[in-house]
């Protein structure tokens, strides 16, 4: 599989529409079958196609990364390996479990804790509006399309962006679902593994390991910050949670959250005010 | 590392759902009951992904000033400069995860060689 161009790619953001780079990236670089083949007839081959599409992409890679950090991560805050799997399959979303694991993990309440994922969440809720229209017909019922939301997360929804013009409509949901199972059942595998490694590694390479999280959770939402918006608010939220963390308020990353986030709207808007 | 070390207890498994599950399907339901109406490039939907971006940020932040488990054991100097030294990586390969990720790593690991 050819590597797509990236360098283009990123300079290709420009268009106010965020998907925009992911679609004109996919052409090159996805191996699916032609609309109009045979191929696309049984639903079944569709959920097989969208499993076998996890091996073409680096976000896959990325998530293995990131779920392995969370198995560790899960072990060394003396959470189960059932509960750590729990998390990723009911849940599956990395940096809400992360911020479950380490609120907890720091003596946060469990309404703290719940506080602080919740408002992290809420980025689900346009990805899903955004994401769900890809593969609705116009025979579609709401209950068909409940697993496919709760697959979105935001590799998904960057890969459905991506993959599904490739696919034809009628067979979108279950493709969604042979990619979401695929991406699933990867991070299940990573979370284990992690869990294993942490226990029974050298504290330096256990070290290693936990490291990946913030490693991959802050390059990976770098190449995703399209606006100066999202930038400010990467880089003062960084800057303002020791601030915050020395108020002692239980709710940290809440405050240095919001008061960062509100900046970098700020910023956004004055910027199309001032255009 | 015992079976019931592995599964762990119910009163945990509780906070999960409640903490855990519920906050993120809460949004996920909304977005596919809701959906229709809402425009992707909304205002309101500019901030809450900033606020989104920033809590995120700000759990990046937690885990390296505040380290979790055996990542303690890395002194903190160590840990800035491994971010620091994997974000430049990033920056100049025009923005490859794989190549911040590994520099990170390599720069933590030798820096911990090096000290002994």
């Amino acid at each position: 599989m050819p590597a797509p161009p990236r360098a283009s790619l990123t300079r290709a953001a420009a268009s106010p529409v965020m998907q925009a780079r992911f679609l004109s990236s996919a052409k090159a670089s996805v191996a699916l079958p032609p609309l109009d083949s045979s191929q696309w007839q049984s639903p079944l081959r569709a959920f097989a196609w969208g499993l076998r599409s996890i091996t073409q992409t680096i976000l896959t890679i990325v998530l293995f990364v990131t779920y392995l950090g969370i198995g560790a991560l899960a072990h060394d805050t003396h959470f189960s390996l059932l509960w750590a799997l729990c998390s990723t399959l009911f849940v599956w979303a990395g940096p809400a479990q992360i911020i479950l694991i380490t609120t907890l993990g720091s003596g946060a309440t469990v309404i703290q804790s719940a506080l602080a994922v919740t408002v992290s969440a809420i980025r689900l809720f346009p990805m899903v509006v955004s994401v769900l229209p890809l593969m609705r017909t116009r025979t579609t019922k709401r209950r068909e399309l409940v697993f496919a939301a709760h697959l979105t997360a935001v590799t998904l929804w960057v890969e459905c962006h991506r993959f599904l013009p490739l696919v034809p409509r009628e067979r979108r949901i279950a493709f969604v679902h042979g990619l979401g199972c695929g991406l699933v059942s990867v991070c299940l595998c990573a979370n284990t593994v992690g869990y294993f490694l942490a226990a029974n590694l050298t504290q330096t390479l256990g070290a290693a390991i936990l490291l990946l999280t913030p490693l991959s959770f802050l390059f990976s939402t770098a190449r995703n910050s399209r606006e100066i918006a999202d930038v400010v608010a990467l880089v003062l939220g960084i800057l303002l949670y020791p601030l915050a963390a020395n108020m002692n308020s239980g709710v940290d990353i809440l405050v240095s959250g919001v008061v960062a986030g509100t900046i970098a709207y700020g910023v956004h808007w004055w910027r199309a005010v001032r255009a | 590392m015992s079976f019931s070390h592995l599964i762990g207890d119910w009163h945990a498994l509780a906070v999960l759902f409640v903490a855990g599950v519920v906050p993120n399907q809460i949004w996920r339901m909304l977005g596919l009951w809701f959906g229709g109406g809402i425009d992707e490039g909304s205002e309101l939907l500019v901030w809450v992904r900033a606020v989104a971006t920033a809590i995120l940020a700000g759990v990046i932040a937690q885990i390296v000033v505040e380290p979790p488990g055996a990542l303690a054991s890395v002194p903190g100097a160590l840990r800035y400069g491994a971010v620091g030294a994997g974000l430049v990586v990033f920056l100049l390969t025009r923005r490859s995860i794989f190549a911040g990720v590994v520099t990170g790593e390599v720069f933590m690991l030798a820096g911990k060689w090096w000290l002994g």
